[in-house]
């Protein structure tokens, strides 16, 4: 190679608008976003998606980008927000001097530290044993945090409290807007810092140990090095998740560290998009939006997620994310017209079979666990007696009826789709050519 | 001595229903590369269905048709849901059954209540086996055992004398070649698939009344299995079974020992008070660190010997 094919690789690129004005939408969207929503308690929901998108996103460093199934996340971002809430509570005693606004950043060094620590043992394998060695590590440090009150506070957790030291221009923290504004402010930053990651050489480096290890290895890179490596950022982004949870609700417990915790992020993460850097996005606000108000509606919602999570995998493996932008390619190519009477009658089938389902189950909850208090219960609006047959006669056909349409409506659109997209291929192939 | 036997002979029980567990797993991944994160979750369902069995049947017939109603419908789940996802790979499959691990936890809340059920040892079985000086050795106790050592020489018999057995282990390592010589092996991994979940199930039957029949069951033997998995070696039924004995052993002893490392400096001579550097970890006992002990156990076998103890291969 000489001198002049190396100076032309190495051109000066022009401000790229397009990325300056995605990032500008995100700010300003993160900044108007609580002057929309601020009826009742929807300000610590989002809040609550903030952290959650921090932690999600740092997830999916690891299983996203690093091909790395990982069952013990909640570990990072758990220990994060222990060391935050004790750097809190140390900072109100007055022996040292930590603001507010500075106490991610404790939960986020925890993290790393914790990532260096775990790391070396988890990445010393890939693949499924990763898998199980995470496990192992969160059922470890679980077990830990009832062994040692003195830190974790035992069944009652860690408190704090956010409001202390001088005022900063007028600001506290003791108002939820106050806090929204420091999570809104580090979800960006992170995002930012997460998105730089991937264009990183390592951030490409662990796409290649994610697609064949094998030939990594054989142009000299260590996979090993690259997986440790990428856990220790994720473990810190992670903790900075933690450290704003800490704040956010002023409490910690054991939890905060347990495998259900892990367990969660990986079903959000999964169910929002693994594909896309902003897939994980999605699927914290699905994910919050689900536990905060579906809880609320029905005693089943973990199952309608455990069935959702697994319909996603078996039928969307790419996620909410993926589907989105698959659509949006059909209808730039202009061909959305000839997809959407089949995707329309799938949807239509799919919502019957859904209503079905969700009035079994339904009935069946109401029956097992509060038969007590009479047999009869509210359902869309309707009052159904669940010892009656009426009420599962309805469920009954509605599901079949759903469901054999749905099958008939799904061969249709599968055909059609997988046209439109083998033309679209076509096309795409012709313009590079 | 009185202690150190009957320990002995209890973790050797607990040990054994951990290889009952662990060998289905072992089978299953060594086999399709799939790690059932749901097999303890058969296990759970086992138990339920012994319950509801043997309520109407009692607890003989249970023993028999629970396990294979398990194994239909692991069955069942390979053929219509986890084969359509294989094509994704072994990430997917794996996310395909952590979902289903958390369906079924909701699905047994959802008909047989979040309470424990009441699920006896069947009157025939309850009382002392023997006595060792002055503690008694339960009958349960010896039929769990009985039970896991008949199974662990079946499954030896199966996979080393019959033709099936002979084909699994042929498809073990050479699907392809198999395939080209006119067997179904799609049809074998649904089978393997199946009696890996039927193994867990009769572990249900056996275990679910040894201990507690309650939804969490599943969640306190499921990260212990995958530690025996790793601890064994992946895919070595030998090593699953020494590192199931191992384990078993080594957590009950740890559970009745109530000594801490402050006993024994006193017991040399320091002086150990609240104010001593590092009091929290000195004033542990073994009891206090035994639900640590598995995990601590994997960790160390990671760091000195990543293979396992049987393993052939780095995963």
């Amino acid at each position: 190679m000489n001198t002049l094919t190396m100076r032309n690789t190495m051109t000066y690129k022009p401000a790229n608008l397009g990325r300056w004005i995605i990032w500008g939408i995100f700010a300003v969207i993160l900044i108007v976003a609580p002057l929309i929503f601020n009826k009742g308690a929807s300000l610590s929901i989002l809040s609550q998606i903030g952290t959650v998108m921090i932690f999600s996103l740092s997830y999916n460093m690891l299983l996203g980008q690093g091909g790395m199934l990982s069952f013990g996340h909640a570990v990072y971002s758990g220990l994060g927000a222990f060391f935050a809430i004790h750097a809190m509570n140390l900072a109100t005693a007055g022996s040292v001097w930590m603001p507010v606004t500075l106490i991610p950043l404790v939960g986020g060094v925890a993290g790393m530290f914790f990532g260096i620590l775990f790391g070396y043992v988890t990445t010393k394998k890939s693949g499924t044993t990763f898998s199980m060695i995470t496990l192992g590590i969160v059922e470890l440090v679980f077990a830990c945090s009832l062994m040692f009150p003195e830190f974790f506070g035992g069944e009652g957790g860690i408190s704090t409290n956010r409001v202390y030291g001088e005022k900063f221009f007028g600001i506290t923290f003791g108002p939820q807007i106050q806090v929204y504004y420091l999570i809104a402010f580090w979800l960006f930053i992170s995002t930012v810092g997460m998105y730089a990651f991937t264009q990183t050489p390592l951030g490409r480096i662990i796409n290649a140990v994610r697609d064949n290890p094998e030939r990594v290895e054989f142009i000299g890179y260590d996979t090993q090095w690259a997986r440790y490596l990428t856990l220790i950022l994720s473990g810190f982004f992670a903790g900075i998740a933690g450290g704003l949870s800490a704040i956010n609700f002023e409490i910690v417990t054991a939890e905060n560290v347990s495998a259900l915790r892990s367990g969660g992020v990986l079903l959000f993460t999964f169910i929002g998009g693994v594909g896309f850097f902003f897939g994980p996005m999605i699927g914290a606000i699905i994910g919050v939006f689900l536990t905060v108000m579906l809880s609320d509606f029905t005693k089943a919602w973990q199952l309608y997620l455990g069935i959702f999570f697994i319909v996603m995998v078996m039928y969307a493996p790419g996620g909410i994310a993926s589907l989105l932008m698959l659509n949006l390619r059909v209808a730039k190519y202009g061909k959305f017209r000839r997809v959407w009477p089949h995707l329309w009658a799938v949807c239509a089938m799919g919502l019957v079979t859904f209503v079905g389902a969700v009035m079994v189950i339904e009935m069946l909850f109401h029956l097992t666990l509060e038969s007590v208090n009479g047999t009869e219960m509210k359902l869309f609006g309707f009052m159904v007696d669940t010892a009656a047959p009426s009420g599962w006669f309805v469920a009954a056909t509605l599901l079949a009826v759903g469901g054999y349409g749905f099958w008939h409506a799904k061969k249709t659109f599968q055909h059609v789709w997988g046209e439109v997209n083998t033309e679209i291929e076509d096309l795409i192939r012709r313009a590079e050519a | 001595m009185e202690f150190t036997l009957i320990t002995l002979l209890n973790g050797m029980s607990y040990g054994l229903l951990l290889f009952m567990l662990s060998s289905g797993l072992t089978l299953i991944f060594s086999m399709m590369g799939v790690l059932n994160f749901a097999h303890a979750s058969f296990y759970m369902l086992g138990a339920y269905f012994a319950y509801a069995i043997s309520t109407k049947l009692g607890f003989w017939p249970a023993l028999i048709i629970a396990p294979l109603v398990v194994g239909v419908i692991g069955a069942v789940v390979e053929r219509y849901g986890l084969r359509s996802v294989h094509k994704y790979g072994h990430i997917p499959e794996l996310l395909f059954t952590f979902g289903l691990s958390y369906v079924m936890v909701e699905l047994v809340q959802l008909v047989w209540g979040r309470a424990a059920v009441p699920y006896p040892i069947p009157a025939e079985l309850d009382g002392p086996l023997f006595t060792l000086f002055t503690t008694t050795f339960p009958m349960y106790r010896g039929f769990m055992m009985l039970i896991a050592i008949l199974m662990l020489v079946s499954i030896f018999l199966v996979l080393t004398k019959t033709r099936i057995g002979l084909v699994i282990q042929a498809a073990l390592t050479h699907p392809d070649m198999v395939e080209a010589l006119g067997h179904n092996v799609p049809r074998v991994f649904m089978l393997v698939f199946g009696g890996g979940c039927a193994l867990a199930g009769l572990a249900g039957v056996i275990g679910g009344n040894a201990f507690v029949t309650e939804p969490g069951m599943a969640a306190t033997v499921g990260s212990i299995i995958f530690v025996v998995v790793v601890v064994g070696g992946m895919g070595s039924l030998v090593g699953a079974l020494l590192a199931s004995l191992l384990i078993g052993v080594l957590q009950t002893y740890a559970v009745a020992l109530d000594y801490s490392i402050a006993t024994l400096f006193t017991g040399l001579g320091a002086q150990i008070t609240s104010q001593t550097f590092g009091y929290p970890v000195l004033k542990l006992t073994i009891s206090q660190v035994a639900p640590i002990m598995p995990y601590l156990l994997l960790v160390l076998i990671l760091i000195f010997r990543p293979r396992g103890l049987m393993g052939t291969r780095e995963g």
